[in-house]
Order: C-alpha cells, then structure tokens, then sequence
C-alpha cells in the first residue's frame, strides 16, 4: 500500500472583486502522493458539490505546465517553493502529512481578482499587442536558412521565448511589475535578426503599454527571477533598460 | 442535406493546388473590408486563419474560450513539425513526404490533400522563421532536423521539446499585430453553444461570456471552427482538461456531417495513470523513441528493479519484431504491441500497464549532457510528476488517447457540408486517414491555417458575401432559444452527483470499448452503456449555481452532454468499419502475425455520418482514389 498524506487547505475564497473575501479552511485525508496540487482541489470540489456549495473556482487547463493557465500564491509564494514549476506540476509528495498549506490569488492592481483563486491577466496580452512581433505578413517570407543564425544565438533566443506569460514574476514584485514578461519576448524577438528592424521602436512601445496597463516598474529585487516556472533570467530586464534608451 | 462534392481538382495531384489557386476567385481590397468573419478558436490553425485573413483586409472577431489566445493546447505539442526540405543526405522531397503521409494514414486519406501538404510544408518553416520563431540550428547557423516514428528521413524541425508552444506563440504574436492595428476583435472566455444557420448557410455563432454567464450573438459572412479535437471524450487523455467537442458537434446537430469519428489516435509514450482522481496523462514526446529503448522483462511479472535486470533477460520487443524500424514503428503499431505484452502479464509499473523506455544505452554512448540538450525539459517533467530520475531508471510509459483524426467532414476547400462553415485543423478530418505520423498535426494546422483557408474562405465569399444578418433574425432567436434551452435544463436538474464522475465513467467506457482495439461484442456493448449513462446524466448531475457568472461546472456540464453524442458516434463508425486500419484496430480483422488488415474493396473510403433529430444517424460514404500510390499493406518489419 502507498503511504497516504491529509493536508489542510487554507484557501482565499471571494465571489468577485467587489465583495469581501476571506480564507477558508478544509481538510483532505487519504491523499495519494501522486496527486498534483489541483487534482487535490479537484478532489475537493467534487465534496463541495455533493454538498451543495459552491465549488473553488481556479484556472488551469493543459496539465502539464505549459499552457499557462494556472497559477496562484502557495504559502505565499507564486508556484509554491519548488524551482521551475507551474501549480499544475506541484505533487502531493513535496507536502509534509498534516501541512497546512495556503492559497490565495495573484495580486496585482492590473490582474483584477475573477474569483477565489483567478485573476484576469489579459493586460499581459496587450503588451504583446504592444509590438511583441516581427511585422511579416504571410506568405512573403524568405527561405528560413537564408538567414544564418548560430546555434548559440538561437538557443538563447528560444531560452527567453519560453516565457508562458503565467503572471507569476508580476505577482512576486513587490510593484507588481511586468518587467520580466516584457524583457522576455524582448530578448527573444531582439537576438534574432529577424527582429532587428523594430528592435528600438518596439522596446519602447511595450514598455509604454506596460506602463499603460497599471505595471509598477521594476524593484530590483530579483523576486520575478526566483519564481519564474521556465526560469528567465533577470537580467534580460536591464538589457532591456539598454533597449529602450 | 448537400451532395457529398469533395471538389477534388481533376488531373494529377502533383500540382493541383498550384493550379486551383490559379482558378480560386478574388475580392478586391475594398470588398474585404465590408466582409466579417468569425474564428472560433485560437491554436496553431484558428490564429494563424485569423492573422492572415484580418491581414488579408477583412474584418475579424476570433472567438476562444481562453483568456489569451496564446493558451490553445497546440501549445502543449512538443516534438515538432515535418517539412519536405531536402536539407541533408538523406534526399527528402516533397514525393517522400506525400508518400509518407499517405501511406501512414493506412491509405485513408485523400491523395490530393497529403500532397497539398507536403508542397506546403517547406512555407510554413519559412513563415515561422521570418515570424522569430527560434528553431534549433546546426552550429553552422542552418535549420537543424531529426528523426520521428514513421519515417526513414530526418524532417523534423524543432525547438527543443517545446516546438507547438513556439509556433503558436508566432501565430499568437502575429493574431495580436492584427489586434492591435484595429482589424481583429479578440473575444476571449466564450464558449460556442449554437451555430447559426440562415437558409442553409452559416452565419453566426451563439457565445455564452464565460465571466458574465450573458449569451451573445455573433454574425459573420463566414464561420470558421479551428476547435481542436476531442480526446478528452476518454476523461484521461493527453489533451489540455477543457479541449471539448461543443463547437464541432453543435455545427454536426446543424447539418455538418462528421467524417471518421472512431480515428482516434493512442499515442504510446504517455506517463501511465495512478490514482483514481487523476484528470491528466502527460505525453512524452515520440522523439525520445529515437534515443530510448523500448523493452520489457522476459519473465513475467518482474517485480526487479530494473537496473539489476541483465541484458539477457530484456525483452527488446520492438527492435525483435521490426528489424527495419525498431524503436521508431508507427504509434498504432507501438501502442498495440505494448498493450498485447501488457496483458499477457510482462508489463511493469501500477497494475502491470507500464513499459520501459530506456535511455541507459544513449547516454552510455553520447554523454548525459547530450541527452538532457535533447529531451532536458520533458524528463524534467517527468520526474516531477512520477518522482523518479529518468537519467538513472529507465521511464515508464503507457499508451494514452492523444489525437482525433476524426472530426467534421470537410471538402478540398476546407468547407464542411454547411456551406459557409470552415472546418481547420484538429476540428477537421482531413490529411491524417486512419493514423497520424509524428509532427504531421502542427504541419496541418499551420497549412490549413495561414495558406489554405485565406485563400478558399476567399473564393467562397466571392459569390456570397450579401448583407450581414442581424440580430433579430428569426435564425439567431432559435439559435439563441436553444442555448437557453440546455443551459436550463442541466441547471435545472438538480440531482446529486458531479459532472466529473459521469465523465470519468464515460472515459472508461470508451477506452474499454471503443480504445486501442474494438471487436463487434464490445462496441454494441459500449453503445448501450453511454445510452444508459447519458440518461443517467441527464436525470441526476447537480450543476451549483445559475445560469448567471462564471460556473465551472456549467461549462463542463454542457460539454459533457455534446461528449454523449460523440462517443455514440465513435462507437457506431467502429462498428460499422468492418477492417482494421492504423489506429482503428478491429480485432476480427487481424493477419495471422497480428497486424491490421485492411479491406481496400469495402473500405476504401471517408465515412461520413448525417444527424438525424431523433433516429439513428446516417452512414454516407466518399470513395478514396489512389492514381499517385497504389495501396500497399504498411509494413515497418
């Protein structure tokens, strides 16, 4: 028989953004430690159904870290404390038996709360609407090896594309700053030659739609850096400085 | 219902497209703008259709059930994508690819789309490289490739394992250029309850706003579905947990006839399943198949760690039984051989369903850091989830339902049976027969989206643009009358039991019954079980809450209710393909070594289901011509 684990839930339950929210608390036993963190609020929302209460209501969708779509504080930290991951990818087996384990939504001014546990970060996609792309249309393109690009180059490239715009580097900021998913596509779009003829123009129009969108600046205090599921480094966010000047 | 016309061009296949292209009608640019078309859905085939339709002049609203776009699930796909580009020794040509194409769909799939596709393919690398999409290079700074299951070239392009991720976000990026210049209107959170049809044609959708609970009615001069496919009818699949069937089975109630629904598509390297409240089985990319061992102990039963089992007592079961291709067989072919071990008692892991896939040897050969360059975020992956090093054991992995083949019936211009309504992509059957090869999908759905559909949706609208319908119009109060209709009906049921265990029932069923192989018994069998299940559904699920706001589970609710549909469906089409072909595996039809036997005299053909409102729906036929190939029996021995 496999060990089994109960955890107590802490979780923040508000039935959108103008009432007033509150934690509350629910215990689960018998937990298989191959369960992901949202198999277990699956788990419990079949109990809050049975018994005629409103289920948690939380995003996700892929399952399996890569679509972005969940994410919220665990014990107050983005992802919870394990190094490169979504929610979705959080097991049971990281959890202690008998944890008491909190969750509570993004917060940041520009991702307004939905409910419970999601927030709506389409304010992420508007800074992408900002000039995050090459302005090719289809059709007219060159052969792709036309353009040489060095394996190092590309792999770098590709390194900062992996951004899932999940808006865990936002909810870590203490400005809740967008610096870190701007700088990403930045990077990504600016180290390929395919990007160099909008490079400057389009540094400045993202970092003014991340502006627009009620983005505090960046606080230097690498927090974005700690919880990024696909690991960004930091330090795009001064190339980025470098960029828009 | 409208003749079953596939407009496939006359003459040779070798440049039919080039030639229909020629012939296609133009609008003019001023035209363009007048025109609206509707996008539903936001992956690798609807947003590269709406970026390059919005670029192309018209006006746009792209309809997803996400929050962004750039969630769809071709996000997931990890591999990559094939393109005939003869970039290396091995002397591919647009003539291997079609080949390959059709030969892997087991000869059930049109010759003039897989040969439209493999023309296409070598554009789409070019359109993605100019986008910025970041594929892995050779250090010399050209495109790098490798090898996939199914293929003796090395075509594949990628970057790293996360190429659908890449591609979407470069058709995503390209969808929000368009946003932002004022030519696409991007509707997310809304999910498609009706489509609207006016004499016949579609023109508009019924939405529910997933945030507010309104229903909104959209009009269109053309409706395109880009919807993706709809394994999750299994409950445990590797498609994202809200992949649904709404939007393609609402069009097919309406008139659209669904072609090949019982094409399902098991991929072999999933990380098997656990626990009963498991909602997810994560693929692994077939490309590990190309460093990875397949095998299984020869004993039965083999409780041993597998590191201490030698070499002698490993059963080396693909490499054993195809020489030729070994590890990288087709996945039908994969997935059967691991399920017949399996139930013969050699399979490893919880219950017996688990093979190995070793990379022991590979690393031994090339070095662990050449093995983690490769495959570095997908074993990272799986150790999270299975809590195990795959550097040190070798994985364990289990066939799981991945990909439908089957979905809306379309012709050679993309437009299923209700004219005006474009099928894209997953949603569609087209292209991939009774069996899929590795990094063909994200091909097709980039194809289809970015130069097929602009181009036919076009001459389409040459000769049917007209007025926009309105609101009022009788066609969308019905439409709007019937969503109401289901939405109160689940929401009034009132019974005790959540949407998710009659989901998790109707996934076991279908997997039973209608899974990696069929036999007439369980089928009919399996069609009575969903019969009782769906009543069951009806008269006891207990949907929380209104009609009004977000409400999870309504929206599971609804798409649970289209599922029963579908899955009745799917049984029937296997029942009724009396022949074994790819990944539709009737085990009455079998040869005496235990492969799939066709049967290219009865057989040869698109199965396309009509519905009929209240009877047993109607099984239309569209015969395949091979002029290019001539059937032959897949062999990878």
């Amino acid at each position: 028989m496999t060990p089994t684990l109960s955890l107590t839930l802490r979780i923040w339950r508000q039935e959108h953004q103008q009432t007033k929210g509150t934690f509350q608390t629910y215990t689960l036993k018998g937990l298989s430690p191959d369960l992901s963190l949202l198999e277990v609020l699956d788990q419990l929302n079949d109990q809050l159904i049975r018994s005629d209460e409103r289920p948690i209501y939380f995003e996700h969708d892929c399952r399996e870290g890569i679509c972005g779509s969940c994410g919220f504080l665990v014990n107050g930290q983005a992802h919870g404390s394990q190094r490169a991951t979504t929610v979705c990818q959080l097991y049971v087996r990281e959890f202690q038996d008998g944890e008491t384990v909190t969750l509570e939504p993004w917060r940041a001014a520009a991702f307004p709360l939905i409910q419970d546990l999601a927030v709506e970060r389409s304010a992420l996609d508007r800074i992408i609407a900002g000039g995050g792309y090459c302005s090719i249309n289809t059709g007219q393109a060159p052969d792709g090896n036309a353009m040489l690009i060095g394996q190092e180059q590309a792999l770098s490239a590709f390194e900062t594309a992996t951004c899932i715009g999940c808006g865990a580097c936002v909810a870590s900021c203490r400005n809740a700053s967008a610096s870190l998913f701007t700088a990403a596509k930045l990077a990504h779009l600016g180290q390929l030659p395919q990007g160099q003829p909008e490079r400057r123009s389009r540094a400045r129009s993202m970092q003014a739609a991340m502006e627009q969108e009620g983005f505090g600046s960046c606080s230097s205090n690498l927090e974005c850096e700690a919880v990024c599921p696909k690991e960004i480094s930091a330090d795009w966010i001064s190339w980025m400085n470098g960029e828009a000047r | 219902m409208n003749a079953l016309n596939p407009r496939i061009p006359s003459g040779p296949v070798r440049d039919a497209w080039t030639r229909t292209k020629e012939e296609l009608p133009l609008i003019s640019p001023l035209r363009k703008r007048e025109l609206t078309i509707l996008v539903v859905g936001t992956g690798l085939a609807g947003s590269s259709a709406a970026a390059t339709l919005a670029e192309q002049g018209y006006r746009v609203k792209v309809i997803t059930f996400h929050d962004s776009p750039r969630r769809a699930h071709s996000v997931a796909a990890q591999g990559g994508i094939n393109a005939a580009r003869p970039v290396a020794v091995d002397g591919d040509s647009i003539s291997r690819l079609f080949r390959d194409t059709v030969r892997g769909g087991d000869f059930r799939a049109r010759e003039a789309g897989c040969h439209r596709l493999a023309e296409i393919s070598s554009a789409i690398i070019d359109q993605c490289v100019a986008q910025g999409v970041p594929f892995a290079r050779e250090y010399g700074g050209t495109l790098a490739t490798r090898n996939f299951g199914g293929s003796l070239v090395s075509r594949t392009f990628y970057a790293r394992g996360q190429t659908g991720q890449q591609l979407l976000y470069g058709a995503y990026q390209a969808l929000m250029r368009q946003v932002q210049l004022g030519r696409v209107e991007l509707l997310p959170r809304r999910d498609l309850l009706e489509l609207i049809r006016v004499d016949g044609v579609a023109r508009g959708v019924i939405c529910r706003n997933l945030l507010s609970g309104a229903l909104e009615t959209h009009t269109g001069h053309a409706v395109v579905l880009a919807t993706g496919g709809y394994s999750n009818v299994y409950f445990l699949s590797t498609n994202a947990l809200k992949s649904n069937a709404s939007a393609i089975w609402r069009a097919h109630e309406q008139g659209a006839l669904f072609a090949n629904p019982c094409f399902t598509q098991i991929h072999p390297t999933c990380i098997p399943s656990g626990d009963p409240y498991q909602s997810k089985l994560t693929l692994m990319s077939e490309s590990l198949r190309n460093d990875g061992r397949v095998w299984l102990p020869q004993r039965r039963q083999d409780s041993r760690d597998p590191e201490t089992i030698p070499e002698t007592e490993r059963d080396y079961f693909l490499e054993r039984q195809y020489p030729s291709y070994g590890n990288m067989v087709p996945r039908d072919v994969a997935s059967r051989r691991a399920r017949e071990l399996c139930n013969e008692g050699q399979g490893v892991g919880p219950a017996g369903r688990s093979i190995y896939l070793d990379l022991r040897d590979a690393i031994r050969e090339s070095g662990r850091d050449v093995i983690e360059k490769r495959y570095g975020n997908l074993l990272e992956m799986y150790e999270r989830i299975s809590g195990e090093d795959p550097y040190a054991k070798p994985l364990k992995i289990y066939p799981a339902p991945h990909y439908t083949m089957g979905g809306l019936w379309v012709d050679y211009h993309l437009m299923s049976s209700i004219p005006g309504l474009f099928v894209l992509g997953e949603a569609n059957f087209s292209e991939h027969g009774a069996n899929r090869l590795g990094a063909s999908a994200l091909m097709q759905g980039l194809a289809d989206g970015y130069f097929i559909a602009p181009a036919t949706v076009t001459a389409w609208l040459a000769s049917h643009s007209g007025p926009l319908v309105t609101q009022d119009h009788s066609a969308c109060r019905e439409a709007l009358a019937a969503a109401q209709t289901r939405i109160a009906r689940l929401v009034a049921t009132k019974g005790d039991t959540p949407v998710d265990q009659f989901h998790r029932q109707l996934g076991l069923t279908m997997i039973e019954r209608c899974g990696i192989s069929r036999d007439a018994a369980g089928l009919s069998q399996g069609l009575q079980e969903v019969r009782e299940l769906e009543q069951d559904f009806h008269a006891r699920v207990r949907i929380p809450g209104g009609a009004e706001g977000p409400n999870l589970e309504l929206e599971k609710g609804l798409r649970l209710s289209d599922f029963f549909g579908l899955a009745q469906l799917m049984l029937r089409d296997a029942l009724a393909r009396e022949e074994s072909c790819g990944a539709h595996f009737r085990e009455e039809h079998q040869t005496p070594e235990g492969e799939a036997q066709r049967d290219d005299e009865h057989f040869a053909h698109i199965a396309a289901w009509e519905y009929q409102d209240g009877a047993d729906p109607l099984r239309h036929s569209e015969p395949l011509q091979f002029t290019a190939l001539q059937p032959s029996t897949r062999s990878y021995r």
